[in-house]
């Protein structure tokens, strides 16, 4: 069996601003990350980050892995790297079993976790959804952004949060037409200044919509939309036929909390936090000690908030585990401060409510 | 309409299946696991876990934050079971 000090599962912004942080203290730290390289979600966003200087906006998302790997760096001997390796059980007693590609499979014992796993896409029940053509945002955004392949030629974005909104842009700057973007909602989830952005490009954004059926013989063709009511159920007499060979469905994340479910450690359905997340203290450490949680897992949110979480969750997993930073109790205070600051606001004011219910 | 909408994409389980089963009284979701296999596949229940519990809070007038999930398991994803065999001969020694 493989000894570890503090494992951290999963390498996007939150695990690698987990990995820096407990490095730098100290700690002794294993990235068990399941793609071949690092960086999670960071490496299909181009776009640039909103926030503030300390969690780099105005720089694009896929250059933000190459800012934190570098900073990764400065503390190598304190870190090492697994990639191409899933951490497929975590057991009550501790021990966590790793498989790496498909030939290799271990057992570590670590003294504290730091579970960054993130969230996966919610996807939406219409009559033929499974016709080829219809894709997750997130895969629009892979073929697009990290292997320079066009989805289609007409899409019709369905969700107008942030994603929908940067997809739909990402989309014309690829020459790919947008024809409408929908949303059940009756207002606009994401900011403003991407609203506004495609609506001067001549894209409507239909609030208050849903699909009600893909049409198509072998791929999409056709999406049938119509008009919900306030109780979001679908009003008859007001469907609309699109011509649409993409359906991108943007509507909404999950944290993904397959192995926190499976460890045993206490867990609530929060609406605001977007799904089942892990009751937990201001140290981000869940009812299980030694077993902390960072980023989307714990309430899905923006990866600025996900990388100041993954810096406050590594710097107390640390000294949890015997490696105080020399001034924790100003990194810490300062971390709490940033999250307050990217939680005021009205999009903020939504997630403290739901975090208010799992901190203890 | 119900018949090609697609709530598991692993198994390949409609919508008509699962509210036909809701209506029998199948009303959790690892009964329906048990008889549809949906949730067992590659995804275990990431694509099809969000859709069935809302279609059980509607048919039982539950809220949502009320349904139960299905258990989770080790592995999260396929194993060889060699592989397993190996790991436990090695600690073994």
């Amino acid at each position: 069996m493989k000894e570890a000090e503090l494992v951290i599962v999963g390498a996007g912004p939150a695990g690698l601003c987990a990995a820096i942080s407990a490095a730098s203290s100290g700690a002794k730290v294993l990235i068990i990350e399941r793609n071949k390289s690092l960086g999670g979600q960071l490496v299909k966003q181009t776009h640039m980050f909103f926030g503030s200087e300390k969690q780099y906006a105005s720089t694009r998302g896929i250059d933000i892995t190459d800012i934190l790997l570098t900073e990764l760096k400065k503390y190598e001997k304190n870190v090492e790297i697994l990639t191409n390796s899933t951490v497929v059980g975590m057991y009550e007693d501790g021990i966590i079993t790793v498989l790496h590609k498909e030939d290799k499979y271990f057992k570590i014992k670590p003294k504290a976790v730091i579970v960054c796993t993130g969230a996966f896409e919610k996807s939406l029940a219409f009559p033929n959804n499974d016709l080829p053509g219809i894709y997750g945002a997130g895969a629009v955004q892979t073929l697009m952004n990290v292997y320079g392949v066009k989805p289609g030629n007409k899409v019709l974005m369905v969700g107008a949060g942030n994603i929908g909104l940067i997809v739909s842009y990402q989309l014309m700057q690829a020459g790919v037409e947008v024809v409408a973007i929908l949303d059940a909602a009756p207002k606009i989830g994401g900011y403003l200044v991407h609203a506004s952005k495609i609506r001067r490009m001549g894209v409507p954004i239909l609030t208050g919509y849903t699909v009600k059926e893909a049409i198509g013989k072998d791929y999409l063709e056709k999406a049938v939309i119509c008009k919900l009511d306030n109780k979001f159920q679908q009003i008859p007499g007001t469907e609309q036929t699109l011509d649409a060979d993409v359906m991108c469905i943007s509507v909404g994340l999950t944290p993904l909390n397959e192995l926190l479910s499976m460890s045993g450690c206490e867990m609530k359905y929060i609406p605001q936090l977007s799904g089942t997340v892990p009751v937990r203290n201001e140290d981000y450490e869940t009812t299980i000690e030694n077993l902390f949680v960072a980023g989307d897992i714990s309430g899905v949110e923006e990866a600025s908030a996900a990388m100041v979480e993954g810096y406050l969750a590594g710097l107390c997993a640390a000294a949890k585990i015997g490696h105080k930073a020399e001034d924790f109790e100003n990194k810490k205070m300062d971390y709490l401060k940033q999250l307050s600051e990217l939680r005021s606001g009205p999009v903020g004011e939504h997630i403290l409510a739901g975090i208010e219910q799992i901190v203890r | 309409m119900e018949e090609n909408t697609i709530i598991c994409r692993c198994s390949d389980v409609t919508l008509k299946e699962v509210r036909d089963l809701i209506k029998e009284g199948y009303v959790t979701y690892d009964e329906i696991k048990r008889i549809t296999r949906i949730g067992m596949g590659p995804c275990q229940g990431k694509t099809c876990g969000q859709l069935v519990m809302k279609e059980i809070a509607m048919s039982t007038g539950q809220n949502i934050k009320d349904v139960k999930f299905q258990t989770t398991r080790p592995p999260v994803v396929g194993v060889r079971l060699g592989l397993i065999a190996e790991e436990g001969r090695n600690n073994e020694e």
